[in-house]
């Protein structure tokens, strides 16, 4: 078994950290990291918080050190873009012509950031952020006295406002949507959130369609809105979410669905093949469900799924999946998603920004959504694991401590 | 250089050079020492990196947070001497410094 040849597509989270746990599970065979960008793996969340804010530098980036591969008898390839896979030999090309043969293939290769179809969109200082690149592109346009535009009220525009907010910069966010964070969080936390960056200075437009970016010289000046008002901006930060990049694994004719399909081990229907991290569809053992994540949770329990799989170790025990988010002085944690959820519960008081919100269906705890309320976080993220049944008076009872609400 | 000994929880020790500036999580997680998982790469957010600080060090590495010591409380098998690893910088008074890893960080 471990003389096998594993070929990773794909060097980010992902893709890194399953090269990793697969020698940490006793795999001994060649591994060969291939990855489109110019650094070896690093990790994408401090890109618009502390190393955004100038707090954390590249080195603390970086999932492990460049020495780390070769020591360790990977073959990581940088700057090195697979372009088609041929399943029926079993081989990778890639952009340059050189073909990479494989006996496990892992795909790892994320998802890009989704860009605008508007006029302007190829304007310099229309920015996106999705890697190390990007980021550098963004902190050098944020400054004290810069406007920045962010488009798009998920976490990392909303991020980036806090992180631009503590660089001195003018920030406005324009979303579509009535509330920032429509598509990821419940109403309280949008509310909650808008009010906080209210406070801090951040300007939105909700309700708000962007029709074009206006030029002069090439460079933004401004953000048209449908409304015709022009944002006057020296940057603007378009966060409208990422796509997939399940393109080759769709051209070799693997079963794609917003993401390349996968079982529980990771793999998908070719028995050779697998695909981790955001790129994958994956089934969620507690929700019954299909479903593809952006985090790295996930990508980190799909990586260790794989290794396990491919180095013949037992399964990884199915995690809840959760998320954070670093704001200001605020940190948001989220554990599990909240399918089908028939009843809402605030613990504690947004006003004293400390409060966490439960979503339940009957007495099973779905999700929980904690802003500076770790013990709601860590027993919720039990709790919903557990599937066990909770007693939502207690929930809302802040004289009952989540000890004795986990107990 | 800071040099800490990280003990796993069988007993076996890795003795490495950390930099000034790291965190004790980062030290181990940059060296490939298994034992602390680090999912959330250091935002105090996943309890991870649990570790036990040496007793003779426990002043020197100072005191957890609000934030890590309500984090901590969820962990397993928490002790006094228990402490989130990202959340303790390195510095040159540091050299020398031992943590023992818990059986599990899940
Ligand atoms: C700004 C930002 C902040 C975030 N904050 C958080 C957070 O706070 N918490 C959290 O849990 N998650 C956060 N995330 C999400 C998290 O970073 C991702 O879920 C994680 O990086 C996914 O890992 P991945 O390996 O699947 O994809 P990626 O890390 O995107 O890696 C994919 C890699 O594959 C490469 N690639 C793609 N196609 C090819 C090809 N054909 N050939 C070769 N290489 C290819 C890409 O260049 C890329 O390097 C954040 C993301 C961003 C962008
Ligand atoms: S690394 Fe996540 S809490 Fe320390």
């Amino acid at each position: 078994m471990s003389e096998q040849r594993v070929v990773i597509v794909g060097a980010g989270h992902a893709g890194g950290s399953a090269a990793a746990f697969l020698r940490q599970y006793g795999f001994a065979g060649p591994i060969v990291l291939i990855g489109e960008e110019p650094i070896p793996p690093y990790q994408r969340p401090p890109l618009s918080k502390a190393w955004l804010k100038g707090e954390a530098d590249a080195d603390s980036l970086a999932l492990k050190p460049l020495e780390f591969y070769a020591e360790h008898g990977m073959d990581l390839r940088l700057n090195a873009v697979a372009v088609s896979i041929n399943r029926g030999e079993q081989v990778v090309t890639l952009a340059d012509g050189q073909t990479v043969p494989y006996d496990v293939l892992i795909l790892a290769t994320g998802a890009r950031a989704r860009k605008l179809p508007i006029p302007g969109a190829d304007l310099a200082g229309v920015l996106e952020l999705r890697t190390a690149a990007d980021a550098e592109a963004l902190k050098a346009a944020i400054g004290p006295g810069k406007r920045l535009a962010v488009i798009g009220g998920g976490y990392v525009g909303l991020e980036a406002a806090a992180s631009g907010r503590a660089l001195g910069a003018e920030v406005v966010v324009v979303e579509r949507e009535p509330r920032v964070l429509a598509r990821v969080a419940c109403e309280t936390l949008s509310t909650f959130f808008q009010d906080y960056h209210r406070d801090r200075g951040v300007v939105f437009e909700l309700d708000a369609g962007v029709e074009a970016f206006e030029g002069e010289g090439g460079r933004i000046v401004g953000v048209r809105l449908s409304d015709g008002r022009l944002i006057a901006c020296d940057a603007a930060l378009v966060g409208v979410g990422a796509t997939p990049n399940d393109e080759l694994a769709k051209d070799a004719g693997l079963e794609c669905a917003g993401g390349v399909v996968v079982d529980e081990d990771a793999r998908t229907a070719d028995p050779h093949i697998f695909a981790i991290g955001d790129v994958a569809h994956r089934p969620l053992p507690l929700y019954d469900r299909m479903f593809r994540l952006e985090s790295v949770p996930n990508a980190l329990e799909q990586a260790k799924q794989a290794a396990a799989a491919i180095a013949g170790r037992p399964a990884p025990a199915p995690e809840t999946p959760w998320f954070w988010s670093d704001q200001y002085d605020l940190k948001l944690q989220i554990a599990g998603i909240p399918f089908e959820a028939d009843q809402v519960i605030v613990r504690g008081d947004p006003a004293e920004a400390r409060f966490a919100v439960f979503h339940l269906k009957g007495d099973r705890l779905l999700a929980v959504e904690a802003v500076n309320a770790p013990p709601e976080f860590m027993a919720g993220k039990m709790l919903i694991a557990q599937r066990k049944a909770v007693a939502p008076e207690k929930l809302r009872d802040m004289s009952v401590s989540m000890k004795n609400v986990a107990a | 250089m800071a040099k800490i000994t990280y003990i796993e929880h069988d007993g076996t020790e890795h003795t490495v050079d950390v930099k000034p500036g790291l965190s004790v999580m980062e030290g181990a997680v940059k060296n490939n020492i298994p034992g602390i998982d680090a999912d959330c790469g250091g935002a105090c957010a996943c309890a991870t990196c649990h570790v036990y600080v040496d007793q003779a060090w426990r002043d020197k590495t100072g005191s957890a947070s609000a934030m890590e010591e309500s984090m901590l409380d969820f962990a397993e098998n928490v002790e006094p001497n228990s402490r989130l690893s990202c959340q303790i910088k390195v510095g040159e008074d540091l050299d020398g410094l031992v943590v023992r890893m818990p059986e599990s960080q899940h």
